[in-house]
């Protein structure tokens, strides 16, 4: 009996699929008794074959828990992760990973490293070493073979990487925000080096799963975008990439699909939404928003920037990022950091100066200060309750540790101490309160 | 699996004692005494042993040297071991670690030479009448000098191994018997070896002593230099010591050249920064070893066979076998783990009680209140000699100590020395210090206490001195250039740039005084005997006389006097500095 064309079809795509993620949930247990942190909520996606799929998303997306998930590291708390049909359940042979950091161990050469993968699984040792060289020579790194990682530099040091990665002839290759650790420069050439090998199909790999955070980045490389959303983590939305390689930036089309991603992430996660979203994860918390870690210096300086010429109050976010020489994962902050205070409002990959926002940008310190404290006093509950508890105590001080507990409540341990410094260092400069970080007190005195 | 959610245990460091460290406590001395109390029950006696005959003739030397020499090898083979199990398990496992740790604080809080008479009693009856008894107590009682900072560092580099690096083993597949020893194994290898270092050097104070020990009317005494300086301490022969001395020196030198210094060097490569120190030179045992042909034929076997044993894929026995591991992903607990937990707590609580109760049958009978208030009071005299010696010390060598580290010349030719200075084992010099007290007749109250920072405050210089040489470039001349100056420049420059490293040797410092004076408060000459009035001479008078109540008494007394005194001053201290000071 002969199978239909549809279930040929479907059978013919369930072996295209690589990777198939469905209902992907990953929380993490506090330290204490208390409530979970969603992570991952219900993400599902595939991986097909021969496709170069972006996972992008800002801090705190999850993109990184979920590219460890597929690499077996961690044990998702619920839903399911299949490779090639089957159950993923720690690390697995096809698929290798590329690090951020590149991992690379310190007291190996570049041989050895490269080795590594073939080497845990007792591949014999004339078939390990011919692999290892070969693999060296695809990624330019000739010549090399005998060198310490310490004697190489950052690019020379992430070709390592791919390196170790593809050596084992893995399926899928994760990319862990593999060129955010260079410096633009090099990080272009590894991008193009790779996207070659890739056009050519000299690699050994069937499809690349890439985490990052860079916009131009996933359009320049990527078939598909899976654009995640912050707290808990969640696909908000895809992006197809129709363009043939080798793509230019200054196409139009791919200026426009740079345009509307920006504009996916930016609305949708105005602090409203975002903390709605929060509220969910935790029911009625007052402190459950986070402060974004941006100085107050940066904050006055986008407001300034935005002010004047050419903008004159309003901005596209791209094109801003480019003018400043700003990463887009390091405009993000402060643009949430100036909604946050309404002194902006973020809409569709635009941003433009409130009220408030303009009368702060031509005003002088003192005026600031007073504008900033008003602005924290009523959008920011932490900074009001501070001062609340403060202003009630007969000896107007309070422990660093107490708020740090209070907030402990609505997030993990490391935002709390984050958010915390955050007010502390807004707080100081509002002159709302001081702190002495030797007793590690808050207090009410202003130092003369 | 995740780890992220226990990330924050060991974030702080504790400072309180709390309910662990009693339990610890118990459970150290409950085992001492357990030890000698079965070996009482062989009752073997200890006379039996014949006495070696050793012989001030400086011909012998070398041999005793080498004797001695082994001696401390075999202990350091011994403590290796015991720091790969020990340190193993409290950092795999998190049930495992929260007694484990506790106990190695308190190990290292108990005075060495105080486990002497305990082991040595042990060791006799294990072997009784043979020699092999009393090489084995020597052994042990090195050993005991050198294992728990060994450990201390295995487990805190277990603890420390990057999570990247970690990942990458991981997703390329190592299984955790590769993993230790191709990733952890090497991270903590530069600190281990460091601590080797420091282990031997702190062990030749305590050769001396474990090579000739008096237990009651027994003394035993194994051919080596220790005893051969012991027997001449009981001549005064001082042309005799000085031969030892000087035997000593060869041996320390052969050590450094021949071992250490090729280990460190190797170790290096280890290190995980990225650092650029690949400047140093070689030494040349080490370039001997690379460069050989010969050397590089006969090693390869052994290389080969070290690579197959850390790589075989051995994966570790699952479930209720071994100690529940510190992953705590969802869904794999069985009820088997749960049993082992269970029984694992049970042995705990069961082994505290035991020891609890061995302590208290010891001491039930033969000490009353009396005896206690008297060691806590003995106790507060050491304290008070050794925090006047660390200060006085701390005055003299830190200022000193800047001042060689801020000329580079000057401290790059010190520092091997005062490293040398550090391993030599001050207690031969005191003789000299006893004839001294002796012909000025000086109260020994005083005068003998400075012995017991002889041999410790080689520690605060050599830090110091580091410390001043590492001190930021940038940060002297921008003092220099707003010309800060004067009681400035140390109170807001200097000194708060050096603390840390200062922390570090005062710390080690007070720990060596601590132990030394249980040979630095009752010291003989011949037939004279000079006594300070302290918990060392009290445990030392206790061992000489084998009144082992009293010398439980007197070890678990001063175990909780320096475990109080480094949780209530070097621990808030250590946070302190680390918080503020640090320069990176």
């Amino acid at each position: 009996m002969s199978l239909s064309t549809t279930q040929m079809q479907a059978l013919e795509e369930a072996r295209q699929h690589v990777l198939d993620v469905s209902h992907l949930r990953q929380t993490f247990k506090r330290s204490g008794n208390q409530s979970e942190l969603v992570v991952l909520d219900d993400v599902s996606m595939i991986l097909k074959e021969g496709e170069i799929v972006g996972l992008l998303g800002r801090s705190g997306s999850g993109k990184s828990t979920l590219l460890r998930a597929i690499a077996g590291l961690t044990a998702p708390t619920s839903g399911d992760l299949k490779f090639k049909g089957a159950p993923i359940e720690g690390p697995t042979r096809g698929i290798a990973m590329v690090f951020q950091t590149f991992a690379l161990f310190p007291w190996l050469t570049v041989l050895e490293n490269v080795r590594l993968g073939l080497d845990a699984h007792h591949i014999p040792e004339e078939e390990a070493h011919q692999r290892a060289l070969a693999a060296i020579d695809m990624i330019g790194l000739d010549g090399f073979e005998s060198a310490f990682p310490k004697e190489l530099s950052g690019g020379m040091r992430q070709r390592v990487g791919l390196a170790r990665g593809l050596v084992v002839h893995p399926d899928i290759l994760l990319m862990d925000e593999p060129f955010s650790a260079l410096d633009v420069l090099t990080a272009e050439t590894l991008r193009t080096d790779l996207l070659d090998l890739w056009v050519e199909g000299k690699m050994p790999i069937k499809s690349i799963l890439l985490v990052t955070h860079n916009i131009e980045e996933a359009v320049l490389m990527c078939d598909r975008i899976l654009v995640l959303g912050s707290n808990p983590g969640r696909v908000r939305a895809e992006v197809k990439v129709d363009l043939t390689q080798p793509r230019n930036r200054f196409d139009p089309t791919f200026q426009s699909l740079v345009d509307d991603i920006y504009g996916l992430m930016t609305t949708g996660e105005k602090p409203s939404a975002a903390h709605a979203a929060r509220s969910e994860a935790h029911p009625s918390h007052p402190l459950s928003m986070e402060l974004p870690r941006v100085s107050t210096n940066r904050l006055s300086g986008l407001i300034e920037a935005l002010a004047i010429e050419p903008y004159l109050g309003r901005a596209d976010l791209p094109a801003l990022a480019d003018d400043m020489q700003m990463a887009t994962d390091e405009l993000f902050p402060i643009a949430e950091a100036l909604q946050l205070l309404r002194f902006a409002v973020v809409e569709g990959g635009d941003i433009s100066l409130t009220e408030t926002g303009r009368l702060f940008g031509e005003s002088e310190t003192n005026e600031r200060k007073r504008l900033f404290a008003e602005a924290m006093i009523a959008h920011v509950p932490l900074v009001t309750h501070i001062r609340r508890v403060l202003d009630e105590r007969p000896g107007h001080q309070a422990s660093f540790s107490r708020f740090a507990e209070e907030l402990e409540d609505a997030m993990s341990e490391d935002r709390a101490e984050q958010t915390l410094r955050v007010a502390i260092s807004w707080g100081r400069f509002a002159e709302l309160f001081a702190y002495d970080e030797n007793s590690r007190l808050f207090n009410l005195e202003n130092p003369t | 699996m995740p780890d992220s959610a226990v990330i924050s245990v060991g974030r702080r460091l504790r400072v309180l004692p709390n309910v662990w460290d009693i339990v610890a406590l118990c459970l150290v001395v409950g085992t001492l005494t357990s030890i000698t109390f079965g070996a009482r029950q062989l009752n073997a006696p200890l006379e039996t042993v014949q006495v070696a005959n050793i012989s001030l003739d400086p011909a012998m030397l070398p041999q005793y040297a080498l004797r001695t020499t082994l001696r401390m090898m075999a202990a350091l083979v011994a403590s290796l071991i015991f720091t790969f199990i020990y340190a193993t398990a409290a950092a795999k496992s998190r049930q495992a670690e929260r007694v484990l740790i506790p106990i190695l604080d308190i190990l290292q809080s108990v005075p060495v030479l105080g486990f002497l008479s305990f082991t040595v009693t042990a060791f006799m009856a294990l072997f009784p009448g043979s020699v092999l008894g009393a090489e084995c107590a020597a052994v042990f009682a090195i050993f005991t000098a050198q294992a728990w900072n060994m450990a201390f560092s295995l487990y805190q580099s277990l603890r420390n191994v990057p999570r990247d690096l970690d990942e990458a083993s991981r997703a390329f597949g190592q299984t955790t018997w590769q993993r230790f020893w191709r990733l952890e194994v090497p991270f903590a290898m530069p600190g281990l070896v460091w601590n080797m270092m420091m282990s031997m050097s702190g062990s030749w104070f305590f050769i001396v002593a474990s090579e000739a020990i008096s237990v009651g009317k027994t003394t035993i005494t194994l051919p080596g230099i220790g005893s051969y300086v012991a027997l001449a301490i009981g001549q005064r022969n001082l042309p005799a010591i000085g031969y030892a001395i000087l035997a000593m020196l060869v041996v320390i030198m052969a050590y450094d050249q021949l071992l250490f210094r090729p280990l460190v060097a190797w170790s290096r490569r280890f290190k995980s920064e990225q650092g650029d120190d690949l400047g140093d030179d070689d030494p040349w045992v080490l370039l001997l070893l690379r460069r050989g042909r010969l050397v590089a034929y006969a090693v390869r076997p052994f290389i080969a066979m070290v690579n197959s044993v850390t790589l075989a894929r051995l994966e570790p026995l699952s479930g209720s076998l071994t100690l529940p591991s510190r992953v705590s992903g969802e869904g794999v607990r069985t009820a088997g783990r749960y049993v082992g937990v269970t029984v694992w707590w049970g042995c705990v609580a069961i082994a505290t009680g035991f020891g609890f109760y061995a302590l208290y049958k010891e001491m039930a009978g033969s000490i009353g209140t009396g005896d206690i208030l008297l060691s806590i009071r003995y106790g507060f005299y050491t304290l008070a000699r050794v925090v006047v010696l660390i200060i006085l010390a701390s005055v003299f060598w830190v200022p000193l100590g800047i001042w060689i580290g801020l000329h580079p010349k000057l401290s790059r030719a010190l520092q091997p020395v005062t490293q040398f200075l550090a391993a030599f084992p001050a207690n031969l010099l005191f003789p000299v210090v006893v004839v001294g007290i002796l012909h000025f007749h000086l109260n020994p109250n005083v005068w003998l206490s400075p012995l017991m920072i002889l041999g410790a405050q080689w520690y605060i210089l050599f830090n110091v001195i580091a410390g001043a040489s590492a001190f930021p470039g940038d940060l002297k001349e921008a003092a220099a250039s707003f010309r800060v100056r004067g009681v400035n420049w140390w109170r807001k420059v200097m000194l708060p740039g050096v603390f840390t490293y200062f922390l570090t040797g005062a710390i080690t410092a007070s720990g060596g005084c601590w132990n030394a004076s249980m040979v630095a408060e009752l010291v003989s000459w011949g037939d004279t005997r000079l006594e300070a009035q302290g918990l060392g001479s009290y445990i030392a008078r206790a061992t000489l006389a084998g009144d082992y109540p009293r010398i439980v008494l007197g070890i678990t007394v001063m175990a909780i006097f320096v475990t109080l005194f480094n949780r209530i001053l070097w621990r808030p201290l250590s946070n302190y500095a680390e918080r503020r000071l640090r320069l990176t």
